[in-house]
């Protein structure tokens, strides 16, 4: 098919405005299923993200529009994920597009992440689509949120479609501007192939499955590739395009398309997404541009429950990077938890998400340790140390100060909200850079905050305190100095490793008091008492103590009683073996998971 | 496997009214039913007959086994005799509710052979008996208890509980001194549980009941009077005069074998534990096949032998013996489990005293976490 008649978009959104549902509408309405063949949320077919109700890895989906001027169009439809913790992905998707249509609620309006998104769209040099979402709700405002459109982003919205995705309410429109507003891909099919990898998954059949969209050339089945940034070379084995859910194999796929290959690949480290595959007997001249390299942001410890399976959690975690280059991980031992690895993360959702793959995916079941972000450490002797694990904070004799990374965060809120929300950067530490009114209601309130002081639960209360109308988005703002601690946590006076955190010191004693409580619930009563201290170095801040067990006896043992007695004995210490034992002291993995959220109401 | 003669229990699955605590295998039944039981009883003691198993114990538990009839015991005893080689000095003790026997009916009990009585009495204060559902009330238990001495019963064990509901430090005393003056030869004391299935259960919110602290001091309370009275504790939960142990009981926790008959009573027999149905008319189905009676057979492998030689004989105040392990199972204890016993006597919940390793007054309230290191992995 001809390039003009192709279109390659994706579509952005803030969360929960229906971006997923758009999807689902036009796969339905081009005619490639029939509406009862639809399955709710077609694209969502990882189990989890159904159950969460959102998109985390991007898919993408081939589908064939007979437009009202009569021809066919080819729409490659790629899926972005909303959430902050996703821009990384995003980008990835946004690489392979031509044009991208911004999804906006025509209740809630332009939301922190529309902002981030659009500008990240924009950046890539897409065409942007506006369409307004959610007519049929009865506090849609659709034009209230057009004029927003133009004011504050600058895009012309007057004729944007104003539609229900859910109901199917003029989605058509949708599909004609796409045809009429987006542009067709460029690219010369008959240059040397050049070809963007935006994703890749691993098959255990087929080995790794390239997902690319072709800049120039072509590629076709029996052709051998190279990848630029690797060097791996090897030969396409099939190429084919997305159907619904489904891989459906072709001949070849030229300039402008938007694709998949594979080519016996075993070896998931030969594609990394972001790379360029060329003809390897007549490359292109020089790779794509990739994308901007993301780093993690948040580390946290991640070790199997059971120590026996250590190889397959090294094995899983490798998998996953393969379509999500943004995790990072690297072994490392701790005393409490035996063989683990660090882990990077874009974000506390992001690390949820691996962890819950983790263990759905790949049967795993893991401790996860208190996660920070990387802190810089000045020694005295001038050196510099990036620090992942508090564990291996240098002795505070060595240190002359330490840096902790900064965002500079963007939260829009009604403005009845806004006191509340600055109470909440007020606490977090935020340093205020001014606000700037919206409209009428609606304020962009700016703070700088500290990474460490927005990983844990800040998203979480900035919905609770907003009654779930604050949106939120942040980026990377450098580092700065700051007055921080390392808090250990001794169980019957042994300091476990695992427990340990860097926090900032005004806080240090309410998060060791907070810890403290928070382990008494959680770890069992024993034969002796157990006291939890919180320490600064050998101050300790806090402390707690789990009484020692008074009574755990059995008045009657007769006949009749002995299998009982047995089976209740086995149970007590088939309890035991899960358990992690520090010192002569049994904790519960549970209680290593359970100090990583430390709410406020107690 | 402990060589010795066996101990024969009958199980009386019927009682005037079940307790609130009570979750045993009981409940009332008319006089017929009682009746056609205790003929499907003497059919299955009957079927035992032709091993010639000898014995040293009976124990007619229940339930209230005081309900059968005096006419249906002097049978079963009859029926005992023939089926199985009885010792002339053996225990045969019958549980009794205090409500259920008269002088008469005791006198029947002592001429056909039994010769202990287990008073079910579990408090001396009227207003705790009624929380507990008893039938009975203080003074009924003392009727009973004289009328039992007069039938020429020389042995009698009293049950009593204590952490029951509304009871105090003080009452639970009160209860303590005023079966001291009785001086019965035997007191079983038992911590009230609360079981699944029970009244209390279903109520366990509501009921007042003494805190972990009160619990254990009445418990430590129990063994300090009862010790200055003269009685000594031999097992957890039981009292008693020098040579009045029940004998019967005792094997339950020494590994020696016994014979439990009647519908649900368990047996260990042949290094194989098992028990007859819980379901009455499987029972009576199948009262006269011994095989057909079997549920749930488990042959104790040595490891389970080895595991219950100590977590059963643990629960005796005198402990288990080390010389006693090796002669049974050929091992020594310390190999068999490392730094087990030595670990505990650190914590100071285990003593040793020669060849003894015993739970000390500490151990005892925390006895099930000790007895839990004691299960080996197989």
């Amino acid at each position: 098919m001809e390039q003009s008649r192709i279109r390659n978009f994706c579509i952005i959104a803030h969360i929960d405005h229906g971006k997923s549902t758009l999807a689902d509408r036009i796969i339905e309405k081009t005619g490639l299923l029939t509406e009862r063949e639809m399955q709710a949320q077609v694209l969502d077919n990882m189990e989890l993200e159904r159950e969460r109700g959102i998109t985390i890895k991007a898919q993408a989906v081939r589908t064939v529009y007979k437009a009202k001027n009569g021809e066919e169009y080819i729409f490659n439809l790629i899926d972005t994920p909303g959430h902050v913790d996703f821009n990384y992905e995003v980008s990835r998707s946004l690489a392979a597009c031509d044009g991208a249509v911004l999804v906006v609620d025509a209740a809630q309006g332009i939301e922190a992440q529309t902002l981030a998104n659009v500008y990240l769209a924009l950046d890539h040099d897409l065409e942007v689509l506006p369409v307004i979402n959610k007519i049929d709700l009865p506090s849609a405002e659709p034009q209230r949120v057009i004029d927003e459109i133009e004011d504050v982003i600058g895009l012309e919205a007057q004729d944007a479609p104003q539609i229900s995705a859910k109901t199917g309410l003029n989605v058509e429109d949708v599909l004609e501007q796409i045809v009429q507003k987006l542009p067709a891909p460029a690219g010369n099919p008959d240059a040397p192939l050049k070809a963007l990898i935006f994703d890749s998954v691993y098959d255990s059949y087929k080995g790794v499955i390239v997902f690319f969209r072709v800049k120039e050339g072509c590629v076709r089945k029996g052709m051998k590739v190279r990848m630029m940034a690797t060097g791996a070379v090897c030969d396409v084995v099939e190429v084919g395009y997305f159907g619904a859910g489904q891989f459906i194999p072709c001949d070849e796929l030229s300039a402008g398309m938007v694709g998949y290959l594979t080519a016996s690949i075993k070896n998931v480290k030969d594609t990394t997404v972001g790379d360029t595959i060329t003809d390897a007997d007549n490359p292109c001249s020089e790779p794509l541009p990739g994308y901007k390299k993301v780093n993690p942001m948040v580390y946290c410890g991640m070790y199997p429950a059971d120590g026996a399976k250590y190889p397959d959690l090294r094995d899983a975690l490798e998998k996953l990077q393969l379509n999500d280059a943004s995790l990072q991980f690297e072994p490392e031992t701790s005393v409490a938890l035996g063989f683990g690895f660090r882990c990077g993360f874009l974000g506390l959702l992001h690390l949820e998400i691996i962890q819950e793959r983790l263990e759905r995916e790949y049967n795993l079941d893991l401790v996860t340790t208190a996660p920070g972000v990387i802190y810089r450490v000045h020694k005295t002797n001038g050196e510099m140390i990036e620090l992942t694990n508090p564990s291996n904070l240098p002795d505070p004799s060595e240190i002359d100060y330490m840096e902790e990374p900064m965002v500079s965060a963007e939260i829009m809120v009604t403005t009845e909200f806004i006191g509340s929300i600055m109470d909440l950067c007020q606490e977090r530490r935020g340093i205020y850079n001014g606000m700037e009114y919206m409209e009428e209601t609606r304020a962009l309130l700016k703070y700088d905050l500290p990474l460490n002081e927005i990983i844990y639960d800040f998203f979480d209360a900035l919905k609770s305190r907003s009654r779930g109308y604050a949106s939120f988005d942040y980026e990377m703002k450098g580092y700065a100095k700051a007055d921080l601690v390392k808090l250990d946590i001794l169980i019957n006076r042994e300091e476990v490793d695992a427990l340990s955190f860097i926090v900032f010191s005004g806080t240090a004693y309410e998060r060791g008091r907070k810890m403290c409580e928070k382990l008494k619930d959680e770890i069992p009563r024993h034969l002796f008492e157990i006291p939890i201290q919180a320490a600064i170095g050998s101050k300790v801040i806090a402390r707690e103590t789990v009484k020692a067990m008074r009574k755990d006896v059995l008045a009657k043992c007769y006949s009749g009683d002995i299998s009982r007695k047995r089976k209740l004995l086995e149970k007590q210490k088939e309890g035991k073996k899960r358990m992690r034992q520090i010192g002569n002291v049994e904790i519960p993995q549970q209680a290593f998971m359970s100090v990583l959220k430390l709410d406020d109401k107690k | 496997m402990i060589k010795s003669k066996k101990g024969l229990y009958l199980h009386i699955p019927f009682c005037v009214k079940k307790c609130n605590y009570c979750d045993f295998l009981s409940a009332p039944a008319a006089e017929e039913d009682r009746k056609a039981y205790a003929a499907c009883l003497k059919k299955e003691i009957l079927a035992y007959r032709s091993a010639e198993y000898e014995a040293d114990t009976v124990f007619f538990g229940g339930g209230t086994p005081s309900l059968l009839s005096a006419n249906s015991i002097k049978e079963l005893m009859q029926t005992l005799h023939t089926a199985f080689i009885i010792e002339e000095t053996a225990e045969i003790t019958m549980e009794c509710n205090p409500e259920t026997v008269d002088k008469e009916k005791l006198c029947a009990m002592r001429k056909a052979g039994i010769n202990r009585i287990s008073f079910g009495l579990q408090s001396a204060v009227d207003r705790e008996l009624a929380l507990l559902g008893r039938i009975h009330n203080y003074e009924r238990f003392l009727r009973a208890y004289y009328d039992a001495r007069e039938a020429g019963f020389e042995n009698i064990s009293i049950d009593l509980m204590s952490a029951i509901p509304e009871q105090t430090e003080s009452s639970w005393e009160e209860t303590l001194k005023k079966v001291i003056d009785l001086k019965p030869e035997h007191i079983s004391a038992y911590s009230l549980i609360i079981e699944e299935g029970t009244v209390f259960y279903d109520r366990q919110k509501e009921l007042m009941l003494p805190d972990e602290d009160t619990e254990r001091q009445m418990y430590h309370r129990t063994k300090e009077l009862l010790q200055n009275a003269g009685y000594a504790r031999y097992e957890i939960s039981n009292y008693a005069r020098p040579g009045f142990e029940s004998r019967h009981n005792l094997k339950y926790w020494s590994g020696a074998e016994y014979i439990g008959m009647g519908q649900g009573a368990s047996s260990l027999l042949g290094g194989i534990r098992f028990h007859n149905p819980y379901d009455g008319r499987r029972y009576r189905e199948s009262c006269e096949n011994l095989t057909a009676l079997r549920c749930e057979e488990e042959r104790l492998t040595k490891t389970a032998q080895m595991e219950e030689f100590c977590f059963l004989g643990l629960r005796r105040m005198k402990g288990i013996s080390e010389e006693e392990f090796r002669e049974l199972f050929g091992r020594k204890l310390a190999e068999v489990y490392p730094g087990v016993v030595e670990g505990f006597v650190e914590q100071g919940l285990l003593a040793k005293q020669g060849e003894w390793i015993f739970l000390t007054e500490k151990g005892t309230d925390v006895s099930n976490r000790i007895f839990a290191e004691f299960l080996l992995d197989e």
